[in-house]
């Protein structure tokens, strides 16, 4: 038996060079947790020789809050608000998955409407996720303008969320047995608003940033991810599908109402962001569901009541902007408290893969790479 | 004045009589020296103070274009619309402690700002103005430009090496190879207009544009030589585009990351002079400098332009320039050194040459289309 | 591929495995030395194909002295997804790795290993990923005590 703990000080440490490749004029650099390019509070260690990167040792656990351990204590709804706070870009897909996983194991119905609304603010929160990849991508290669023309596009979606749902950015809306509060009525006016103003803006965009040749050289055959090393290094989400992979599980595993819209799986060929397209696939989304959403009650559950889980473990997962997120609540079937929940959440599995694809590369290209990989830290560190 | 010789096309001479502080201060340098030397220490006082304002009110127009094209209004609060917002900086500036990092060549450290803003400095005195505001008139005005900014990198490069950090020595050397292979593409775009129009002296070449500016009265060489000269003085003053040594690479600042205080100031102010040297660089070479904008024939339309004095006139195409270089900073994401050293050596090095070889034979031939004289 | 001929296959596969139906979805459950070698075949053959470990976790069962690993498996070329659960005595949690298998299957360990304490054989780089490396104690432990921590008031 062979069972080696080892620590982040060996592994740095200049006596490594005796036992190992690491040459003389290998050295290390810090990027992070505090670095104007990091998206969060991530501690990329690497190891360099002159400008190329030889080694990337990601050290993450800055954010790291405990949320596993806290939902022992919660009720299901309560754990609603802890989803919010992971990957806070899609919130209400994390909300989404919790809720879908405990309706599953609790066998609670829900009705057309709750289901439309679910589907549409998903997707408006998807487009919303990518311009802002959008416009960090340009920021992190030294654009600096796009960044505020996606925050500027992100708040109109905003607004038309805080009307209905009365949050920006820690939406707590999409609850086990339905909606937190029953769409304003207002917001179909609102998202049309959005549907108008997005889809121009889309080509002005690409016409700015993701089709300027600086962009492009920045990050053509940098970086690049074939598809089954992204498969084994268990990449989903825009990343996987970026590789080559078609797995989407709106189309796979369908859920909500994505069966009665419309759109296609946006698959790309050589590790290309995808996320452009997706934007539009998404607005055609919202646009075919926006003008039908039935009648309907919001709720199917009264708010006060305890949602019991049986005994057993349940898994749920949903695709967020980001990727797949998993939910597995296990439930002793005693109280209305689970006994282990457990996020298998996208980012955290999409982080590993810059170790595969970054040795070869020069710092400037580790940038534009964690960029591509459209990293959100609490959701990795939970 | 002074007599240039000339072998390009056209006259050298213009119309405008053109006066220089050191002709001035020359003539009387045998009876009247002390007056010779008040012009000159007026001369210099009024450089200093030009660096001064300059360095006030172009770094709140970057603020304010930036802000402007992020859709966002800028600084707003110190003084209507923001316009003492950097006085404010700059008070800040110079109340900020002075470190020195422990190790530092402390007397480099000192000079290397110095060293940065009297490469600037220098450059201001031989800028024509207008006809009869230039500090001094060098006959090789051209070639001590070029020569004097190889002073510029003296400061990076001395800043870099007296910080101690590895950091710093790294920045400023990749900082000092850009600049000195951008100089080699522009010196080829600048020497097109010396081609043209024979004279290396500075207020020579604006007097030779009085019938038509190089950009378009050279067919086809001169734009090319402008757009080459843009895209090499953007890498020359490390602005975006070509930004890495300031931007994320190394992780720091580059060259003056441990610098702080006045000493930084001091930096600071030479890089956005800087930005207004080449833009006036641009303007007088390219764009006619202090000669107003003339159509051949149009007599009272140029009895128009003439009412605008020369010096707006020069002030305005600097301004515009200017302008030009803050649009693509904050449009264009930035290169990598690999690809910005790729495009120098493979893309404009070449373009540049056969550019001058052709303005050599179209000056040598007598192939030019525009009206001279 | 439904459940009625996947069960059947994995069982083929791994005769000792037992089927679970408290999952939701298909699930076995396998002895720990007996794990290495149904999830090499779950991976490579290809009527089953899983190519994608999706989750790794485990589940701490402190009366009954064990743990619960947990791994979701998922095969993007059938489209079927199979939880495979295997039990590790608490007193001495040792389960071998699967990096070999699915490199993601490195950090998802790890991060069992710093928050549960499950140690895993032939692990190339057994280290926490979360917590500091001296830190002591496993956090999602049912009993770990940590003078920071709070009682919810009642």
């Amino acid at each position: 038996m062979s069972v080696q703990i080892t620590t982040l000080e060996e592994l740095t440490s200049p006596s490594r060079a005796a036992s190992s490749s690491l040459s003389i004029q290998e050295y290390f650099l810090n990027m992070g947790p505090q670095h104007p390019i990091a998206h969060g509070s991530l501690r990329l260690l690497l190891v360099l020789d002159g400008e190329i990167v030889r080694e990337v040792i990601p050290v993450p656990g800055f954010v790291h809050r405990g949320i596993e351990k806290m939902c022992e204590h919660l009720t299901c709804r309560q754990i609603v608000h802890l989803t919010d706070r992971m990957d806070y870009l899609s919130a209400l897909s994390n909300n989404w998955c919790l809720s879908r996983t405990v309706e599953r194991a609790a066998g609670i119905e829900t009705n057309e409407r709750i289901e439309t609304v679910r589907t549409i603010v998903a997707e408006l929160q998807r487009v919303q996720s990518h311009a802002l990849w959008w416009g960090v991508l340009g920021m992190d290669l030294g654009a600096l303008t796009p960044f505020l023309y996606a925050f500027r596009d992100r708040e109109i979606i905003s607004t038309a969320f805080e009307e209905t749902i009365g949050a920006r950015l820690t939406m707590n809306y999409i609850q086990p047995g339905g909606l937190m509060f029953d769409i304003h009525p207002g917001f179909v006016a609102r998202v049309k608003e959005v549907l108008a103003h997005m889809r121009p803006i889309l080509d002005e965009y690409d016409a700015l940033l993701s089709g300027n040749v600086i962009l492009q050289e920045r990050l053509r055959n940098v970086g690049v991810l074939p598809a089954e090393k992204a498969l084994a290094m268990g990449c989903t989400g825009p990343v996987l599908r970026g590789s080559g992979v078609a797995l989407d599980l709106r189309k796979a595993e369908p859920y909500g109402v994505y069966e009665k819209a419309a759109f296609d799986v946006v698959v790309g060929t050589v590790g290309d962001c995808v996320r452009m397209e997706e934007m539009r696939q998404s607005l055609g989304i919202v646009e075919q569901l926006i003008d039908s959403i039935p009648a309907g009650p919001h709720m199917t559950v009264k708010p006060a009541a305890k949602i019991k889980l049986p005994a057993g473990m349940h898994y749920g997962q949903i695709e967020t902007p980001r990727g797949i997120l998993g939910t597995l609540i296990v439930s002793d079937g005693k109280s209305d408290k689970p006994w282990r929940v457990h996020f298998r959440t996208p980012n955290y599995n999409n982080l590993w893969a810059v170790t595969a694809i970054a040795p070869g590369c020069k710092i400037a290209d580790i940038i534009a790479i964690q960029a591509s990989l459209d990293l959100v830290i609490p959701d990795i560190d939970r | 004045m002074t007599e240039i010789a000339h072998a390009g096309i056209g006259k050298a001479a213009s119309s405008y009589a053109v006066w220089t502080v050191a002709d001035r201060a020359g003539g009387l340098l045998e009876q009247h020296a002390w007056l010779s030397a008040g012009y000159i220490v007026v001369a210099m006082a009024a450089i200093l103070g030009m660096i001064a304002v300059l360095g006030v009110v172009l770094i709140y127009l970057e603020r304010k274009v930036s802000a402007h094209f992020q859709c966002r209004l800028g600084p707003m609060r110190v003084g209507p619309h923001g316009i003492f917002q950097t006085v404010a900086d700059t008070l800040k500036l110079f109340l900020k402690e002075d470190t020195v990092p422990v190790g530092a060549d402390s007397l480099l450290h000192l000079l290397a700002p110095f060293l940065s803003v009297a490469a600037v400095a220098l450059i201001l005195c031989v800028l024509p103005y207008s006809p009869n505001l230039q500090i001094a008139d060098v006959n090789i005005g051209v070639l001590f430009v070029g020569a004097v900014s190889g002073l510029g990198v003296m400061g990076i490069l001395v800043g870099g090496w007296s910080s101690n950090s590895k950091w710093s020595l790294i920045g400023a050397m990749r900082g000092a190879a850009q600049i000195v292979s951008y100089e080699v593409s522009a010196t080829l775009a600048l020497l097109v207009v010396v081609l043209l129009s024979g004279t290396l002296s500075l207020s020579g070449i604006v007097q030779s544009q009085e019938a038509g500016w190089w950009i378009w009265r050279a067919p086809g060489v001169g734009l090319l030589a402008f757009v080459m000269f843009i895209i090499s003085s953007s890498a020359e003053i490390n602005r975006t585009p070509f930004d890495i040594a300031e931007g994320e690479s190394e992780l720091a600042a580059g060259f003056h990351t441990e610098y702080s205080g006045l000493r930084f100031a001091f930096f600071f102010l030479a890089e956005f002079i800087n930005m207004f040297i080449v833009s006036a660089l641009a303007a007088t070479l390219f764009l006619g400098g202090w000669m107003p904008f003339h159509i051949g024939g149009l007599e009272g339309f140029n009895g128009v332009m003439d009412l605008v004095p020369p010096g707006a006139w020069f002030f305005a195409k600097t301004a515009a320039m200017i302008f030009l270089f803050m649009w693509f900073r904050w449009t264009f994401p930035r290169l990598r050194i690999d690809q910005l050293m790729r495009l120098e050596w493979k893309v404009l090095l070449p373009v540049g040459l056969v550019n001058l070889v052709v303005t050599a034979a179209m000056v040598l031939l007598g192939l030019y289309f525009f009206p001279v004289g | 591929m439904g459940e009625e001929t996947l069960i059947p296959r994995v069982l083929a596969a791994e005769p000792s495995a037992k089927v679970r139906d408290d999952a939701g979805g298909p699930s076995v459950e396998v002895a720990p030395d007996r794990l290495f070698g149904l999830m090499q075949c779950l991976r490579d053959r290809p009527d089953l194909a899983f190519d994608m470990l999706m989750a790794h976790t485990a589940v701490d069962w402190l009366e009954q002295g064990r743990f619960e690993l947990v791994y979701i498996l998922y095969s993007t070329v059938h489209g079927h997804g199979l939880t495979v659960c295997a039990s590790v005595p608490r007193d001495k949690p040792v389960a071998p790795t699967l990096s070999g298998l699915w490199p993601i299957a490195h950090w998802q360990e790890r991060e069992v290993f710093d928050l549960m304490g499950v140690l895993y054989d032939g692990h190339p780089d057994l280290r926490r990923v979360f917590l500091e490396d001296d830190w002591q104690g496993y956090p999602l432990r049912k009993d770990y005590q940590d003078s920071d921590m709070l009682e919810l008031p009642q």
